[in-house]
């Protein structure tokens, strides 16, 4: 009973819809991620939010894309209709199946996890280690997007070309707005924020 | 509990002001956005000053306890 009922989630169409609608998913997360972490840095003035809402919003979204990556990985696995192993996951060669690609989306999840697991224990680490590592994270998802764009059921379809090309957007806005407002106040950065009082 | 004191380490502090957001009863910032601490952490905003030091986008806080009082 219990055989059959594995065999039928392991053969079936049901892992491949969760493998496709985590990588989706996942795409999304990291975007959003990557986005706040490009906006982070961003001088203070004239900011919608609190600093700090962004800042544990990027935190916590890192966390969830790991959860989702794990979820995503697992469900590649397990499906038999492709012959993914587990070790496949985190090497960048060896597969069998699409190998380049599925290549590349092994090293965005080994960087995902190093970036992870660094700034969990970055009050160890000290600031500068950390942040060599954190920019490391940079790399995670382009690495990503080419990996969905080459493997990806739904890379071929019109709504996953939109949602690939707003996930490009997002992040090339987020680019923009940080890169604008350091050349716009680079020259300001050591005016004071507010009126002096005397 | 004890309070405890905000040390601020100031070659690393570039005035960001999460300390300030997270902290303001004890934190305010100058014109320029740097760190002015007002005085000690008392043991009721001991979490939040926790959530501070973590989160510093530099890692310039730090977190001391106020040494026993003797006598």
């Amino acid at each position: 009973m219990l055989d059959t009922v594995t065999r039928n989630i392991s053969q079936g169409p049901l892992l491949w819809y969760l493998n496709r609608g985590s990588g989706i998913a996942l795409l999304l997360v990291l975007t959003v991620t990557l986005s706040l972490g490009i906006l982070s840095a961003r001088d203070g003035r004239g900011r919608l939010v609190p600093r700090f809402v962004g800042q544990q919003l990027h935190r916590n979204l890192g966390v969830l894309s790991l959860v989702l990556v794990v979820g995503h990985v697992f469900t590649a696995v397990v499906d038999t209709y492709v012959d993914i192993r587990w070790w496949q996951a985190l090497s960048p060669v060896g597969a069998t199946y699409k190998p380049l690609w599925l290549g590349l989306g092994s090293i965005a999840f080994d960087v995902m996890l190093l970036v992870v697991l660094t700034s969990w224990m970055r009050q160890r680490l000290g600031q500068r280690a950390w942040h060599t590592v954190h920019l490391l994270g940079y790399l995670s998802w382009p690495l990503a997007m080419v990996h969905s764009v080459g493997i990806g059921t739904d890379a071929t379809s019109a709504w996953g070309r939109q949602v690939g090309l707003a996930c490009i957007a997002a992040v090339a806005a987020a680019a923009v707005l940080r890169v604008s407002t350091d050349v716009v106040l680079g020259r300001r950065r050591l005016a004071p924020m507010r009126e002096v009082s005397r | 509990m004890r309070d405890a004191d905000i040390r601020v380490n100031w070659p690393l502090c570039e005035g960001r002001g999460v300390c300030h957001e997270l902290l303001p009863e004890v934190i305010d910032r100058d014109p320029w956005g740097y760190p002015v601490v007002n005085g000690p952490v008392p043991a009721r905003l001991r979490p939040a000053a926790k959530d501070a030091v973590r989160d510093c986008p530099k890692l310039a806080l730090r977190l001391v306890d106020q040494p026993k009082k003797t006598g």
